[in-house]
């Protein structure tokens, strides 16, 4: 039975107001809670290890599959495997993501490893979030791990964001692109307090017009330290374009550590990177609007972040 | 109605300190049109920027309706019905022209008052509002979405300054006309800060502003035959000079 704290992260994470009507997972304290398969997605608990496979029939379309994760126990610590299939030509939404609530004094943890394998044709969403909150001393930690395939003229587009509340997380994405493959990643991140976030990203373009593109914009305020490290590897005639944008507040402390491999005289790639502060114009201009100082920069970090 | 009294910024430079706008004294009456002119450099832009309270003036007074507002901060001025449009304006990455101007507005914004604006300065509603307004869009887009953001709000003293920078010929009679609209209609003040000759015509009155001093001030029947006189002036010595140097 769910009660009104475990609703909020839901809707915090997700954007759920109760349970979904078709595919979905919901995991709460280190436990799979509820599971429900639909016509065109299996969902079925692994039995050697945490997690859930989730399969994806070939040709499905416009289906959402929502695989929440909720932790609001202080002291749980698990690490959870999720395999995704991905049949030949489907077109679905994956909303995942992790809130946790902690109370206490002792840590939780949640580490999640999806691994994505992408059939022909095929297109995913994949939309995570992650959050947390608690009035405990206990950290809130979620070291996710993204592992991606992709076969020939698949899409993926995963946004990622992290914007409250947790204490300590290091993401490590890797994917591998066949031909003509596309991936966009939008990684967004706002850390506060002494906050610490890494985040690995490897992408490995391997065939002919694979494509991708990195866009990370991040805040960080406070004393908290992020560490960015996107790493493209060319290994055909291929396409990678990396965009890392930080805004540095208070006495914070960023690191952006583009690296950018070619493997082929036809490999084209490109980093961009640029950590700085607010830029005062963009200040006085919102506050010649009315709004204080305060508000203006409210406003700017959340289009900035948006 | 803007009373500048006896304006003077001074910012420090080598031990000393150096003058940018010298016991500057000018006002704007409701609902009137001040083009204020000069060489670059002269201390147009900062006066403009003294106005909205971006600078603080090292002297004088600046009274508008009546109150001193010269220890107002930019956002109580705004209040007050106070706008300024940047020379060069801000970009915001993340932010769509449809929520600047919204912002700029204070309060929500149909999808149709939003084309109407956009075509005021001869941008394609419906091919901007959802554009970011970041390094993808051009000097001159964002310079129109600039004045835009200052006709989306009800203002009793408008500043733009240079307005015309980077505005291509067409939008650029188009701008003039809506300048000439918003003070007919609005009985709204405005300042422009301008070289151009089509926006000096706007004028109820002219400043010709140039080292930090007011060196003209006056109606635009009064200041403008002296510029122009200034102006074929120096044509005449520069072309009597390229006849005794020849073309450089």
């Amino acid at each position: 039975m769910l009660n009104k704290t475990d609703y909020d992260l839901l809707a915090s994470i997700a954007g759920l107001h109760g349970l979904p009507s078709g595919a979905f997972s919901l995991r709460q304290n280190g436990q799979g809670v509820q599971l429900q398969s639909s016509e065109n997605v299996t969902v079925t608990r692994k039995t050697d290890k945490p997690g859930i496979d989730i399969v994806v029939k070939p040709g499905t379309k416009n289906e959402t599959v929502y695989i929440p994760v909720i932790v609001t126990e202080s002291g749980v610590n698990e690490t959870v495997y999720n395999d995704f299939e991905i049949g030949e030509g489907a077109d679905v939404t994956i909303v995942a993501g992790c809130g946790i609530h902690n109370d206490g004094c002792t840590d939780s943890e949640h580490d999640g490893i999806h691994a994505f394998h992408l059939r022909k044709g095929s297109h995913v969403k994949y939309v995570e979030k992650h959050y947390g909150e608690g009035s405990g001393e206990g950290g809130r930690i979620l070291n996710p791990t993204t592992l991606v395939e992709m076969d020939e003229d698949s899409r993926c587009e995963m946004e990622m964001t992290q914007i409250k509340g947790v204490d300590s997380t290091i993401r490590n994405t890797t994917a591998h692109l066949g031909k003509n493959a596309k991936l966009m990643v939008l990684e967004k991140l706002m850390t506060h307090g002494g906050q610490v976030a890494k985040s690995n990203m490897d992408v490995y373009l391997d065939d002919t017009g694979a494509s991708v593109q990195i866009i990370s914009r991040s805040v960080a305020k406070d004393g908290s330290v992020q560490v960015f490290h996107p790493k493209a590897i060319g290994n055909a005639d291929c396409r990678a374009h990396v965009q890392c944008d930080s805004i540095i507040m208070d006495k914070a402390r960023i690191s952006s550590i583009p690296e950018i491999t070619a493997n082929h005289a036809d490999a084209q790639i490109i980093h961009e990177a640029a950590i700085g502060r607010i830029n005062n114009d963009q200040l006085l201009k919102l506050q010649t609007f009315g709004l204080s100082e305060e508000e203006a920069e409210a406003v700017i970090i959340e289009g900035f972040l948006k | 109605m803007l009373e500048l009294k006896h304006i003077s910024f001074e910012v420090p430079a080598d031990n000393a300190t150096l003058g940018i706008l010298k016991d500057v004294s000018l006002s704007v009456e409701d609902g009137k049109i001040l083009v204020i002119t000069g060489p670059n450099g002269g201390g147009k832009s900062t006066l403009a920027r003294i106005i909205m309270g971006l600078e603080k003036p090292t002297a004088g007074q600046i009274i508008f309706d009546g109150k001193d507002i010269t220890g107002l901060s930019i956002s109580e001025r705004a209040k007050l019905g106070v706008g300024y449009a940047f020379q060069q304006p801000p970009r915001f990455k993340g932010m769509t022209v449809r929520q600047l101007l919204k912002l700029a507005r204070g309060s929500a914004l149909t999808e149709c008052e939003c084309c109407n604006l956009l075509s005021k300065v001869g941008l394609c509603g419906k091919d901007y509002m959802d554009r970011e307004v970041d390094g993808s869009l051009s000097g001159g887009e964002v310079k129109r979405i600039e004045i835009a953001t200052l006709m989306a709000r009800k203002l009793k003293l408008a500043i733009y300054d240079e307005p015309e920078a980077g505005i291509d010929l067409w939008s650029f009679s188009m701008l003039v006309d809506s300048f000439r609209d918003i003070s007919c209609r609005n009985n709204e003040s405005v300042i422009l800060i301008s070289h151009q000759e089509r926006i000096m015509e706007l004028a109820d009155d002219m400043a010709v502003i140039a080292d930090g001093q007011v060196q003209r001030y006056g109606t635009k029947a009064d200041v403008l035959p002296y510029l122009m006189q200034d102006f074929n002036e120096t044509c005449r010595f520069k072309r009597s000079r390229q006849e005794v140097d020849g073309p450089c």
